[in-house]
């Protein structure tokens, strides 16, 4: 019976799971980086995307402080502790799929990192190291 | 009348979730319905805190000043702010405990806070595994369901003997 309990729940979760994200599967990870490439009118280098990852830029945090390094695993919120998924396209499917998404957590996060928006080139440059990541 | 199997069936498990639904449901802080914005866009960086935790002006506060909350820039386009504010506000915390505005309107300077938590050393707060107080899933594994009673609480990794004794008491 719990079996079958949790069946159904499962089922009615994933059927409503999807509702809410209306824009999600609107973009890919390659997408991104051929997107900020072009933008920045350079193509994204994943060393250099990798540096600016782990570097602290005046602040406190660095990417890495909440996505961890190399952000292949689940990350940890820097001060609340609250689990993030995997950064990294290889080890999250949903990572850079929803362009209103990814423009929001790169706002966010760069100022929280940066305190500024990133640049396209920069976009490019972490995109580039995240998707080499395997 | 031989009704089919399988409508009989599906009957029968409705009912079943929806028992299981009101059970699951009692002694639960947070409203049985939870906009997904306020999971996707409050939840995202934090526990999402049942609204009864903090009187209708804190949130209302909190809800006006997201270019600066807590240390981070968590804006929100107008629309966003209008639903998740209502709905705060609807389901604000009005009994006693929660009537009083906390300092900085943080629940966890809340006075009901403070002292339910009064025998966690100020080390156990500090461990990696908990990092801060606003980490209520550290212990509480039910935080995210508004479910913070005993028997949704886990030790921390990393707390020393004496901490794990001062726990039992």
């Amino acid at each position: 019976m719990k079996n079958l309990l949790s069946t159904l729940f499962a089922a009615l979760v994933l059927s409503t799971g999807g509702t809410g994200a209306a824009h999600a599967g609107d973009t890919t990870p390659a997408q991104q980086l051929s997107h900020w490439s072009a933008q920045a009118g350079t193509p994204g280098n994943a060393a250099r995307g990798q540096t600016f990852f782990n570097t602290k830029h005046g602040g406190e945090w660095s990417c890495a402080s909440c996505h961890g390094t190399p952000p292949t695993a689940e990350g940890k919120h820097a001060s609340t502790g609250k689990p993030i998924a995997p950064l990294a396209p290889a080890f999250n499917p949903k990572a850079f799929t929803d362009t209103a998404k990814v423009d929001k957590w790169f706002r966010r996060n760069c100022k929280d990192v940066l305190a500024r928006e990133c640049s396209a080139g920069e976009k490019a440059d972490v995109l580039a190291y995240l998707n080499s990541l395997k | 009348m031989n009704t089919p199997l399988m409508p009989r069936l599906l009957l029968l498990a409705v009912g079943l979730l929806t028992l299981g639904n009101a059970l699951a449901d009692s002694g639960r802080a947070m409203p049985a319905v939870v906009p997904p914005a306020y999971t996707a866009e409050c939840a995202a960086c934090h526990t999402a805190y049942p609204p009864s935790l903090l009187p209708a002006r804190s949130w209302q506060r909190i809800m006006t000043g997201l270019d600066k909350h807590y240390g981070t820039d968590a804006s929100l386009d107008a629309a966003m702010v209008q639903q998740i504010g209502s709905w705060l506000q609807t389901h604000a915390g009005t009994y006693k405990r929660v009537a009083e505005e906390p300092p900085q309107d943080r629940i966890t300077r809340s006075a009901w806070f403070v002292r339910k938590h009064d025998e966690v050393e100020p080390a156990v707060w500090k461990l990696p595994s908990v990092k801060s107080a606003a980490n209520c899933a550290a212990c509480h594994t039910g935080a995210d369901k508004g479910q913070f009673d005993d028997d949704h609480l886990r030790m921390p990794a990393g707390m020393t003997l004496r901490q794990r004794w001062a726990w039992r008491d």
